[in-house]
């Protein structure tokens, strides 16, 4: 599979996350989105520029009871609890938003 | 995997068993090292009583400043420093096989429980499950 931004084609696996981490760019994320039928509010962009900084740091992409947890101690509770993140993203917070975010499918279930 | 139905992990049971994941290997060279830590953080959802021992060659996973550059292997050495996150926290590294490869404490990414082959022999003895990597 591949995605087509702006004329260049970026490769993805099967299920839709891109190959090569260095070909991501917003316009990748907003790609990806469009095809869901999802519009990316500042509030998705918190979690994947979030996601982004973890991989940078981590070199893995977390489990999503790892996210949650993260995520509410970075911006408080009220958006570190599976509720708000599957809002944003209802095909599973860290499958959704690591695929957006261009990082690979974290080991894990969701 | 079904999708959302494992999305908490947890652990329905209540039953826990002590698992000791130990690590043997150099972190490159094979697959071993990178396999066995994805286990780890897995497993760490079902929470059960998890440690991991770093011996013979395996202490240089931990190894601060890994370069893989020209191998053309992912570093995945900063995964470690995750592992807290996933509640694993027990670390435990064998004395003598630090010893023997001129390492100490401060050569060590995470900060882990040092221990000599005598103790980490007793601790191997209270596990309900030995992993090998």
């Amino acid at each position: 599979m591949a995605l087509e931004i702006n004329g260049k084609v970026i490769e993805t696996d099967e299920e839709g996350y891109i190959q090569n981490l260095n070909d991501w760019s917003p316009e990748v994320a907003e790609k990806m989105a469009g095809e869901d039928g999802c519009e990316l509010s500042d509030n998705h962009w918190e979690v994947i520029n979030f996601l982004r900084n973890y991989y940078q740091e981590y070199q893995i992409a977390p489990a999503v009871r790892v996210l949650t947890k993260a995520i509410g101690k970075k911006l408080g509770p009220e958006k570190g609890n599976s509720k708000y993140l599957y809002e944003l993203f209802p095909y599973g917070p860290a499958k959704q938003a690591c695929k957006y975010a261009g990082l690979p499918k974290p080991t894990g279930c969701v | 995997m079904a999708d959302e139905t494992m999305e908490e992990g947890g652990n329905p049971t209540g039953v826990v068993k002590k698992f000791m994941y130990v690590n043997r290997r150099a972190p490159y060279g094979t697959v071993y090292p990178l396999e066995g830590l994805e286990v780890v953080l897995i497993g760490a959802a079902f929470e059960q009583d998890v440690s991991m021992a770093f011996v013979d060659d395996g202490v240089y996973q931990l190894k601060k400043g890994q370069d893989t550059a020209e191998t053309g292997m992912k570093n995945f050495s900063p995964a470690y420093r995750a592992l807290e996150m996933y509640d694993v926290e027990k670390l435990y590294a064998e004395k003598e096989s630090l010893e023997a490869r001129g390492l100490t404490q401060d050569d060590l990414l995470v900060s882990v429980e040092v221990l000599s082959t005598a103790e980490l022999t007793e601790l191997m003895e209270q596990q309900d499950v030995i992993l090998n990597y």
